[in-house]
């Protein structure tokens, strides 16, 4: 109970401390609001793009041809070498002999099949082909370049074009939007930081007066940190609201796709629950280290 | 042990200045002590000691059983709450009425509310503020202000009250107004009185232990002592 009141008490005081310093206050939830936004943003790319490079690991393969006339022999030789490869995925390599190619091929097209139909094992000049799976779709050109070293393999095509050459370029706005974003989380603490600093020094008379009486040192320092705290809370209401309105209204809008189907959305919930709690989180840990530096600093007991 | 027991204190600041140079000192429960000494004696760093806004250098400070010199930061809380102290600029909350001024302390502690009201009330007609307990520190006069601060360095019913020139702003007949408060603490409550002061006029009149500081060191304890610091002041010179 005597906690209570103390608490309660604390954070009266703490309240009326934001609405004392009210223009700081606000530049200190504003710049929490702006961090937090950004933030959001940053978590719904990353794990869009997350989402959408692990579905292309998924169905990006690499298709290795071997060359005209191997016999089974050969192929299965090459089979266990590119199984054998760090990035290859060795149980899910799909091998096709050439009359499985000429099977599947004439169930595709008509015309070919009148074609085909007359070709012989002997007078097939199809070649057997593997389909590889990569376990990281960075490292996809090394791998085919291992690949191609390996005998009897005559070609190996791993569509390295537009798609594969997005994944750096998400990598780097990943990157990028990390530090970003910490430069500006550290700039929130210091703004908050400096606030709490404003209230300790308008609060001195009433800090000292406390000393004189006998107050201890954790009560005297406890309403700065709740008002750090409520900054920080204030800052994150905004950013919480846009996430959760604003993806799903996005979702909703673009069908769950982004630009083209390719890119597939992550379901709004319960993502945007997450993103919310992640974003109250930082907001609460950017009030309190802001004011626990500021009462570490200004408030000599 | 006496209630105050300091043994062989030095206090010498980083600056070198030493305030107090050997000070043995032991005064029992009860008993009224005025300190004197002209400005820069050490008189302030001694009862600075005492309430553990000072640690000493060297020696022993004991406080009503409290080991003051060996008193972590965290813990100074735990001596204040037992003693009463009064400021010659007073210390109120300007925007805090009397009695707000008054429960201050123990609404800081986490006093239960109905528990506090009587103590405030007792301790505002121990200094005849009773009937002001609604006004703000800008619509009392000096002594009354004063007089606020004395209610609530005695709130809690402390042990010990000290006061640092707690006259010093006053004119002559408001600090009598005053002492007569702090007098009759004493007597009533039997609270231990330590005051710093320059007011001549009080100390000779109230005929209480002078103890006389001259540059860190103890040179006079009377037990119905006189102002005497003006007389070594014409004689140093």
């Amino acid at each position: 109970m005597k906690l209570f009141r103390i608490l309660s008490r604390n954070i009266n005081h703490a309240f009326k401390s934001v609405f004392r310093n009210l223009s700081l206050s606000l530049a200190s939830i504003v710049c929490t609001t702006i961090t937090l936004i950004l933030v959001s943003i940053a978590v719904i790319l990353t794990v869009n793009v997350n989402n959408f490079t692990k579905g292309l690991e998924e169905e990006l393969t690499i298709l290795v041809l071997m060359q005209k006339g191997t016999t089974e022999e050969q192929d299965m030789i090459a089979k266990d070498e590119i199984s054998k490869i760090g990035n290859v995925v060795g149980e899910n390599v799909v091998y096709k002999s050439k009359e499985q190619v000429r099977i599947e091929t004439m169930q595709k097209s008509s015309d070919l099949k009148s074609i085909m139909e007359t070709w012989t094992d002997e007078t097939n000049p199809l070649k057997s082909e593997f389909i590889v799976p990569v376990k990281d779709i960075r490292d996809m050109k090394d791998t085919a370049e291992q690949i191609k070293e390996i005998e009897n393999i005559e070609l190996v095509n791993y569509g390295e074009d537009t798609v594969t050459k997005l994944v750096p370029i998400f990598d780097v706005i990943k990157k990028a939007s990390i530090v970003i974003i910490g430069a500006l989380i550290i700039v929130t603490v210091f703004l908050i930081c400096n606030t709490i600093k404003l209230t300790i020094f308008a609060r001195k008379n009433e800090i000292d007066i406390m000393r004189l009486v006998g107050v201890s040192n954790t009560v005297i320092r406890l309403p700065f940190v709740f008002e750090g705290l409520f900054l920080g809370i204030a800052g994150s209401i905004i950013p919480i609201a846009a996430t959760i309105y604003g993806y799903i209204l996005a979702y909703d809008n673009l069908n769950g796709f982004f630009v083209s189907n390719i890119i597939k959305l992550v379901p709004p919930l319960p993502f945007v629950l997450y993103n919310s709690l992640l974003l109250l989180g930082i907001g609460v840990i950017v009030g309190m280290l802001g004011s626990y530096r500021s009462v570490r600093r200004y408030l000599k007991i | 042990m006496k209630f105050i027991d300091i043994e062989h204190c030095y206090k010498i600041y980083k600056n070198g200045v030493t305030a107090l140079a050997d000070l043995t000192l032991k005064i029992d429960k009860g008993e009224f002590v005025f300190v004197i000494g002209t400005t820069g004696s050490g008189k302030s760093t001694l009862i600075k000691l005492l309430y553990r806004e000072e640690k000493p250098t060297k020696g022993v400070v004991n406080v009503g059983g409290i080991n003051v010199s060996k008193l972590r930061n965290g813990n100074v809380y735990k001596l204040r709450k037992k003693l009463g102290i009064v400021f010659q600029d007073f210390k109120l909350l300007p925007k805090l009425t009397v009695y707000e001024n008054v429960a201050f302390g123990l609404e800081n502690q986490g006093i239960k509310s109905k528990d506090i009201k009587p103590k405030v009330l007792l301790a505002l007609e121990r200094v005849g503020l009773k009937e002001k307990i609604r006004s703000f520190p800008n619509q009392l006069s000096g002594g009354e202000q004063q007089r606020v601060c004395i209610a609530r360095a005695i709130v809690d019913e402390p042990k010990l009250l000290i006061c640092d020139e707690p006259t010093g702003n006053l004119d002559p007949a408001t600090s009598k107004e005053v002492m007569k408060v702090i007098d009759s603490i004493n007597k009533n409550m039997g609270t231990t009185i330590i005051m710093a002061t320059h007011d001549r006029e009080i100390v000779n009149t109230m005929k209480k232990r002078v103890i006389t500081i001259e540059n860190g060191v103890l040179t006079h304890d009377e037990k119905k002592g006189k102002y005497i610091v003006d007389e070594v002041v014409q004689d140093s010179k």
